[in-house]
C-alpha cells in the first residue's frame, strides 16, 4: 500500500494499535469514574436539594450547598470577636474570659499526649521486634503481631476513646488509653520497618558467637535503629497532641470537652479563642520537636 | 584485668568512664522524666485498683466480640452497610473535590510556577491554616450550617484534604526536572504550555499517587466522622456503643476494619497499574 518499507508500515500499525487500545482504557477509566462519582455524589447527599425562605418570605427549592453557605459565612463571623483599639486590653480579657481553666486544660491535653506517647513507645517497642521479617522467631508470632498492630491502628483514637471512657470513666485516664493504643499500633508499624531495614550482619555476627535472640536484638539491631526510632516518636508525639485536643468530644479528658461545651452553649467568640490556644500550642511544640530532632540526628551522625 | 586494660586506661581514661556532666546530665533528665510520669499518674487519678477494675471491664467488653453478633434481618443489614457505603462515599467525594481545588492551588504555591516569593508564601501559609484546622472541628462547623448527615462530612473532608493536597502537590511539582521545561521554552512555548507539556507529565503520576495514598487514609479517618453526626458509620458504632450493645459494636469495627483493608488493597493495586511497579512514599 506504500511504497515505504515494511518496517514503517508494520511501525504505523502497531502505532495505531496502541493508540486504540490507550483510548480503549481511557474510555473505560473514565466511565468507571464517573459513575463512582455519581455514585458517592448521590451517597453523600451531594445532590441534595433543600427548602429555603427568601427575604421576601418566598420558599424556594435551593441546592443543599448553596443554601448553608450564607449559614457557614454568619456562624464563622460570629465566632470573631469585637475587638477595639481603645478598650484593647479589656476586650481581649472578655474573649479568652476562661482562660485559666483553659491553660489547665491546655497542661491536661499536652500531658494526656505525653502519657500517651509514652505508652505508645513502650508498646510498640516490644512488639515492634517480633513484627518485623527479620527478626520474628516465626512465622505465626510475625503474623498476629502484625495483624494486632494493624487492628490497633485501623480503629480510631476516637472509638478506642468511647471504648475506655465506658471502661475507665470519663476522665484522661480514658484518653490516655485510647490515644497510647492508636499510637502503639502507628509507631509498631514505622519502628518495624525501621527493624527491617537494619544491617543484618552485626546480627549474624552475634548469633555466631552464640547470642541468644535477645542478645541479636540488645546489640544488633536496637544501635542502629535508635535514631530512627526517635524521630519517628518525636513526630508522633506531634500527632496525639491534635489528636488529645479533640478527644474531650466523648468525655475523655483535655480541651475538646470546653470546645463541645462552647459549641452547644453557643459561646461563638470561645470558639476561636480556644482554636488560636490549640494553635499556638501546636506551633510551638512542632518548632520545639523539630528543634529536638534535628539535634539527635546530628549527635548520632544518622538521618531518616 | 589484664595489664594492657590497664596500661591503656591510664593512657585514655575518657574511653573508659563517662564524664561527670554526663552523668549529670543523664541523671537530671531520667529524673525529670520520672517525677514528670509520676506526676502524671497521680494527676489522672491513676491507681492499681482503677487499673484492675477498668481491665476487668475491658476484658467483659471484649469477651462479647466472640462469637460476633450477626443481623438477622436484611433492613439492619441494611442500614449497617449503608453507613459502611457513606463513609466511602464520604471519603472519595472529600478526596476527590479536595483534589480539584488543590490542583490550580497548588501551582501559585510551587517555587518554579511562582516566581513572587512573598504571593508564594502566602498561599503557602494559608494551606498550613487549612491543616491546622481538625477535620472533626470543620465536621462541626458544617453540621451547623449544611445540617447533620455526610454532605458535612464531604465538605469537612473536602476542605482539610485542599491544605494538606496543596502543599504535597507543590512539592511534586517543585521536584520535576527542569531540562523539559527549557526544551519546551526553547522551542517558543508560552508558560501555559511549558506547564502542561513539560511540568505535568513529570508531576501527575506522583499526584495520583499521592490521591490515591490520601483516599486510603480519609476511609480511615471519615469512620469517626460519624460520631459528631457528619454522616457514615461512625454514627452508628456511636450509637451502639452509647447503648451498651457491645456485641453489635464490635460487628461494626470489624465491617470497618474488612472495608479498610479493602480499599487499601484496591488503591494499592490501581497505584501500581497508574505508576507501574516502583511507588514512591509521600508520607
Amino acid at each position: 500500500m506504500s511504497a515505504l518499507s515494511p518496517a514503517i508500515d508494520r511501525f504505523e500499525t502497531d502505532y495505531a494499535a496502541a493508540r486504540r487500545s490507550a483510548r480503549r482504557v481511557n474510555v473505560v477509566s473514565t466511565a468507571l469514574f464517573s459513575i463512582c462519582f455519581l455514585a458517592a455524589a448521590w451517597m453523600g447527599g451531594f445532590l441534595d436539594m433543600t427548602e429555603v425562605t427568601l427575604a421576601t418570605g418566598e420558599r424556594v427549592s435551593m441546592w443543599k450547598i448553596w443554601a448553608g453557605l450564607p449559614r457557614l459565612g454568619e456562624y464563622l463571623h460570629k465566632t470573631l470577636p469585637v475587638l477595639h483599639w481603645e478598650t484593647l486590653g479589656a476586650d481581649l480579657g472578655s474573649w479568652f474570659w476562661r482562660w485559666k481553666v483553659w491553660l489547665r486544660l491546655l497542661v491536661e491535653t499536652i500531658l494526656i499526649a505525653y502519657m500517651a506517647t509514652l505508652l505508645g513507645i513502650v508498646g510498640a517497642f516490644l512488639l515492634s521486634f517480633p513484627a518485623s521479617r527479620n527478626l520474628a522467631p516465626n512465622a505465626v508470632v510475625l503474623n498476629l503481631t502484625r495483624r494486632y498492630l494493624e487492628i490497633l491502628r485501623t480503629v480510631p483514637d476516637l472509638v478506642w476513646a468511647l471504648i475506655f471512657v465506658f471502661c475507665f470513666g470519663v476522665g484522661p485516664l480514658a484518653g490516655v488509653l485510647a490515644i497510647g493504643f492508636h499510637a502503639t499500633g502507628a509507631l509498631g508499624k514505622l519502628y518495624s520497618e525501621a527493624n527491617e531495614n537494619a544491617d543484618m550482619r552485626p546480627v549474624e555476627g552475634i548469633r555466631a558467637s552464640g547470642g541468644s535472640w535477645f542478645d541479636q536484638v540488645r546489640y544488633g539491631i536496637v544501635p542502629q535503629v535508635i535514631p530512627n526510632i526517635i524521630s519517628y516518636t518525636v513526630l508522633r508525639f506531634e500527632i496525639n497532641v491534635r489528636s488529645s485536643s479533640i478527644i474531650g468530644f466523648v468525655g475523655a479528658g483535655g480541651l475538646g470537652q470546653e470546645i463541645r461545651v462552647s459549641m452547644s452553649l453557643q459561646e461563638y467568640t470561645d470558639l476561636s479563642a480556644l482554636f488560636l490556644i490549640i494553635f499556638a500550642a501546636v506551633i510551638v511544640i512542632d518548632t520545639v520537636s523539630e528543634k529536638m530532632r534535628h539535634r539527635i540526628i546530628g549527635l548520632t551522625g544518622k538521618g531518616v | 584485668m589484664s595489664p594492657d586494660l590497664h596500661r591503656a586506661k591510664s593512657l585514655v581514661p575518657a574511653a573508659f568512664e563517662t564524664s561527670l556532666r554526663t552523668r549529670m546530665v543523664r541523671m537530671a533528665s531520667w529524673t525529670a522524666f520520672v517525677l514528670l510520669t509520676a506526676w502524671c499518674l497521680w494527676a489522672f487519678g491513676v491507681s492499681p485498683a482503677r487499673l484492675a477494675e477498668g481491665a476487668l471491664r475491658f476484658g467483659n467488653v471484649v469477651s462479647f466480640m466472640f462469637p460476633p453478633h450477626i443481623w438477622t434481618s436484611w433492613a439492619e443489614w441494611q442500614e449497617i452497610l449503608k453507613g459502611l457505603g457513606e463513609t466511602v462515599a464520604m471519603a472519595f467525594m472529600g478526596t476527590v473535590l479536595g483534589a480539584v481545588v488543590a490542583f490550580p492551588l497548588a501551582f501559585l504555591g510551587a517555587r518554579n510556577i511562582m516566581p513572587s516569593t512573598w504571593f508564594r508564601l502566602t498561599i503557602r501559609r494559608g494551606f498550613d491554616a487549612l491543616r491546622a484546622v481538625e477535620q472533626l472541628i470543620l465536621a462541626l462547623i458544617f453540621i451547623r450550617a449544611f445540617g447533620l448527615g455526610p454532605l458535612a462530612g464531604i465538605l469537612a473532608i473536602a476542605v482539610s484534604e485542599v491544605g494538606t493536597f496543596s502543599k504535597l502537590f507543590s512539592e511534586a511539582i517543585e521536584n520535576t526536572s527542569k531540562k523539559p521545561v527549557d526544551g519546551l521554552k526553547a522551542s517558543g512555548g508560552g508558560s501555559m504550555q511549558t506547564i502542561r507539556f513539560a511540568v505535568l507529565p513529570q508531576a501527575l503520576p506522583v499526584i495520583l499517587s499521592i490521591i490515591l495514598y490520601n483516599f486510603e487514609s480519609n476511609t480511615r479517618s471519615g469512620t469517626i466522622l460519624g460520631i459528631v453526626g457528619a454522616g457514615g458509620i461512625g454514627f452508628l458504632l456511636a450509637d451502639r456503643i452509647s447503648a451498651y450493645r457491645w456485641p453489635e459494636a464490635w460487628t461494626i469495627i470489624f465491617l470497618i476494619i474488612l472495608t479498610v483493608y479493602l480499599i487499601d488493597g484496591f488503591s494499592g493495586f490501581l497505584r501500581k497499574r497508574i505508576i507501574g511497579g516502583e511507588t514512591r512514599k509521600t508520607k
